[in-house]
C-alpha cells in the first residue's frame, strides 16, 4: 500500500544552521510513527513542515502521493508543543469555534467523551490543569475527522498519571486507523505508542525501524544491575584484558553490560562477589538513544 | 473568504472581550474620569482679560476704548468676519468691533459683553451701532467631549488590536489558527469588525451617560456625528492593524503603539487648539487620524457642520484607511 505521507531530503536552515539537513522516511497509513531525539535535534522543524506550517528550503513531501496543499489543512489534526488558547472562552467554545474553521467536522459529543472532557466541558480554558489542557488540545486536534495527526511532544511535563490517561487515548485515537506521527523525547512513550521508529540528532537521521528491530539491531547484550562493594569495583577497574567488565555507575550501584550472563556470573563468582541484590534487565530504548546520541535525556 | 469562519473568530473574540470584565470597566470608566476631572478643573471664573476683537484697527486708532486696561485688543482681517461673530455668539470673545463700519456685535447673554459695551460708550464709541448675536456659551468641556471620545477610540483601537494580535502571536494562538482553513483576510475582518462594535457600543455608552451627568453641546446631526466616529474608529483599528502585523513581542508592540498614541494625543487638538501653534505642526497634525476625527466631531457637535463642510476629514479618514488596511494585510504574517 502506498505510505500516506512520503518525505524526500527535507532541508531546512535558520540563519545558518542546519536545523533539517536532509532527511528521507515514509509513514505507511495507519501506523504510529514516533520521531524521537534530544532537543535541538530538529523533531518540530521537521514535523512543522509535514504539518504545512513551515516551508522547506528543499525537499518534497507527498501526501497520497501529491505535494502538499491548502487542503491539506482539512485532512490533518494537529497539536503543538505549546499552544495558548484564546483567554477567557470555554473549552465547548474552544471546541466549536476550531469546528466551525472546517468544511468536514465530527462529532463533538463523541469527541469530548472520548478525551473525557465532561468534567470541564464550561470550565474557562485557562483555568485547566496540565493534564486537562492537554486533553482539549488533542479534542481540537480531532474536530476535523482528520486521517492524519500530528503530536509534538503531547505528554512533556504532565504526571505520570495524566501521562498513561493521556497515552489511553492515543490507543484509542489508533483503533480508529488514523496515522499519528509523534515527536517526544521520552523512550518509554515511543516504546508504548509507536509501530515505527525514526531517531534524529543533528538535524539527520540516525536509526529508524520498530522499537524491537531497533533494538535487536543495536544490542546482543544484557545489563546486570548489582550493589556496589569494594569487591566488585576492584574487579571493574581492570584493565579489559585481565577481565575488566563493560560498566557504568548507577544509583543503585553499577551496571555491568554482558553478552554471556553466564560467563560474567561465573567470573563475580569466582572474585567472591556476592550475587545479592543482582538483577538482569534487557535493554531499553533508553539505553539505545544515549548509545546513539551520547547525551542523557532531556525534557 | 468563508463566511462561517469569520463568523466564528467574531464571536470568540466578542466573548473574550466581554467576559473581560477589567478590561472592559477601564474602557468605559478612563474616558468618564478624563471628561469629569476636566469638566471640573475648568469650572469657574477664568482669569485675565476681556476679549474684544477688531476689524480695520487703523481706521478709528485715536478711539480712547482701545487704552482701556485689562482688555485684549485682538486685530481681525475682513476674512475672519464670520468665524468671529460666531466666537462671539460662543462667548470665546466677549466682543467684536468693526471699525470701518463703526458696529460692534455682543452676546446679549454674555456679562463681559456688557461690561465692554458700558466701556465703549464712554470712551468715544456711543456712535457705534449694536449688532446683538444669540449664542450659548462653549464651556471647555463642551469643546473637550468630541476629543475625549476620539482618543479614547484611538487607545481601544491601536491596543485592543494592535497589543492582542501581537499576544495572540506570542503565546501561539495565531500558530494554532494558522494550521487550520482559516485565512488573514477572515481572522483580520474578524479582529475589524469585532473591535469596530464594541468601540462604538461604547463610545455611544460613554456619550450617554456624560449627556446625562454633565450635559454638552451637539447642535449638529447624529447621523453625521456617528458616521465620523465609524470611520474614525475604523482607520484607527486599521492604523492597529500595522502593529499587529509583524511584531512578536509585547514590549515592543507596547512600545510602537506608545510612539504612534502619544504625538497624536498633543498633537491632534484634543486638549488645546491647534490655531496657535507653529504651521508645521499644524500640517503635520493632519496626518493623524484622531486630528480629523476630533476636528470633524467638534464641526458637528459645536457649530452643527454639515457633511459637506466635514468631507475634507470623512476623505482623510477614508484614504487613511485604505492605505492602512492595505499594509496591514499586506505585511501580516501568523507567527
Amino acid at each position: 500500500m502506498q505510505p500516506i505521507l512520503q518525505i524526500k531530503q527535507l532541508h531546512k536552515q535558520f540563519n545558518g544552521l542546519k536545523a533539517v539537513n536532509g532527511v528521507s522516511f515514509d509513514v505507511p497509513e495507519g501506523i504510529c510513527l514516533g520521531l524521537l531525539g534530544p532537543n535541538g535535534a530538529g523533531k518540530t522543524t521537521t514535523v512543522e513542515m509535514l504539518e504545512g506550517i513551515r516551508r522547506p528550503d528543499k525537499g518534497s513531501i507527498l501526501y497520497r502521493s501529491a505535494p502538499l496543499n491548502e487542503t491539506f489543512k482539512n485532512s490533518a489534526g494537529i497539536m503543538f508543543q505549546s499552544t495558548a488558547l484564546q483567554d477567557f472562552i470555554t473549552v465547548r467554545e474552544s471546541l466549536e469555534l476550531f469546528q466551525r474553521l472546517y468544511p468536514d467536522i465530527s462529532n463533538i459529543e463523541e469527541i469530548i467523551k472520548d478525551c473525557a472532557l465532561e468534567d470541564f466541558i464550561d470550565q474557562d480554558t485557562a483555568k485547566l490543569s496540565g493534564g486537562q489542557r492537554q486533553r482539549v488540545l488533542l479534542a481540537i486536534a480531532l474536530v476535523n475527522n482528520p486521517e492524519i495527526m500530528f503530536l509534538d511532544e503531547p505528554t512533556t511535563g504532565l504526571d505520570p498519571q495524566a501521562r498513561h490517561n493521556f497515552w489511553q487515548l492515543i490507543h484509542k485515537i489508533k483503533r480508529q486507523n488514523k496515522t499519528i506521527v509523534l515527536t517526544t523525547h521520552y523512550m518509554d512513550e515511543a516504546y508504548e505508542l509507536c509501530d515505527k521508529i525514526i531517531i534524529m540528532d543533528h538535524g539527520k537521521i540516525i536509526a529508524e525501524g520498530t522499537p524491537r528491530e531497533l533494538l535487536s539491531k543495536h544490542f546482543n547484550d544484557v545489563v546486570i544491575q548489582m550493589p556496589s562493594s569494594p569487591k566488585l569495583e576492584a574487579l571493574i577497574a581492570l584493565p579489559d584484558e585481565q577481565g575488566g567488565l563493560n560498566f557504568s555507575w548507577h544509583q543503585e550501584g553499577v551496571e555491568i553490560r554482558c553478552s554471556d550472563i553466564n560467563q560474567t556470573v561465573n567470573q563475580l563468582l569466582s572474585a567472591g562477589i556476592s550475587l545479592n541484590g543482582l538483577q538482569i534487565r534487557e535493554r531499553t530504548l533508553d539505553d539505545l538513544f544515549l548509545e546513539l546520541t551520547g547525551k542523557a535525556l532531556r525534557q | 473568504m468563508r463566511w462561517q469562519r469569520f463568523v466564528s473568530v467574531l464571536k470568540a473574540r466578542n466573548r473574550e472581550f466581554l467576559r473581560d470584565r477589567s478590561a472592559l470597566a477601564w474602557n468605559i470608566i478612563f474616558p468618564l474620569l478624563i471628561i469629569f476631572g476636566f469638566a471640573y478643573a475648568f469650572t469657574g471664573d477664568q482669569l485675565g482679560h476681556y476679549k474684544v476683537g477688531v476689524i480695520g484697527l487703523s481706521e478709528d486708532a485715536e478711539l480712547d476704548f482701545y487704552a482701556t486696561d485689562y482688555v485684549q485688543f485682538i486685530a481681525i482681517n475682513e476674512q475672519e468676519k464670520a468665524l468671529s461673530i460666531n466666537k462671539v455668539k460662543r462667548h470665546k470673545l466677549d466682543m467684536l468691533l468693526d471699525a470701518r463700519l463703526k458696529r460692534y456685535w455682543m452676546n446679549d447673554s454674555s456679562p463681559s459683553g456688557y461690561m465692554l459695551e458700558r466701556v465703549l460708550a464712554g470712551s468715544g464709541g456711543y456712535a457705534y451701532q449694536k449688532e446683538v448675536v444669540k449664542g450659548k456659551q462653549i464651556r471647555y468641556v463642551d469643546w473637550l467631549i468630541p476629543g475625549v471620545m476620539g482618543m479614547n477610540m484611538m487607545f481601544s483601537a491601536l491596543f485592543g488590536v494592535g497589543y492582542v494580535v501581537v499576544r495572540y502571536r506570542k503565546n501561539g494562538v495565531l500558530k494554532r489558527l494558522k494550521a487550520t482553513p482559516l485565512s488573514a483576510l477572515e481572522f483580520l475582518s474578524a479582529q475589524v469588525i469585532s473591535r469596530l462594535w464594541l468601540i462604538m457600543a461604547i463610545t455611544i455608552a460613554v456619550y450617554v451617560g456624560c449627556n446625562l451627568l454633565i450635559g454638552f453641546a451637539m447642535v449638529g446631526s447624529y447621523i453625521n456625528l456617528l458616521l465620523v466616529f465609524v470611520l474614525g474608529a475604523f482607520s484607527m483599528i486599521s492604523m492597529g492593524l500595522i502593529v499587529a502585523a509583524r511584531v512578536k513581542s509585547e514590549e515592543m508592540a507596547g512600545g510602537l503603539l506608545n510612539l504612534l498614541s502619544w504625538p497624536m494625543m498633543f498633537l491632534s487638538g484634543v486638549w488645546f487648539s491647534l490655531e496657535g501653534l507653529h504651521p508645521w505642526v499644524q500640517k503635520l497634525a493632519l496626518i493623524f487620524p484622531l486630528t480629523h476625527i476630533t476636528q470633524a466631531a467638534r464641526g458637528i457637535m459645536l457649530d452643527g457642520a454639515s457633511l459637506l463642510a466635514i468631507m475634507p476629514n470623512l476623505a482623510a479618514l477614508l484614504v487613511m484607511s485604505f492605505i492602512f488596511i492595505l499594509l496591514g494585510v499586506l505585511l501580516f504574517r501568523w507567527e
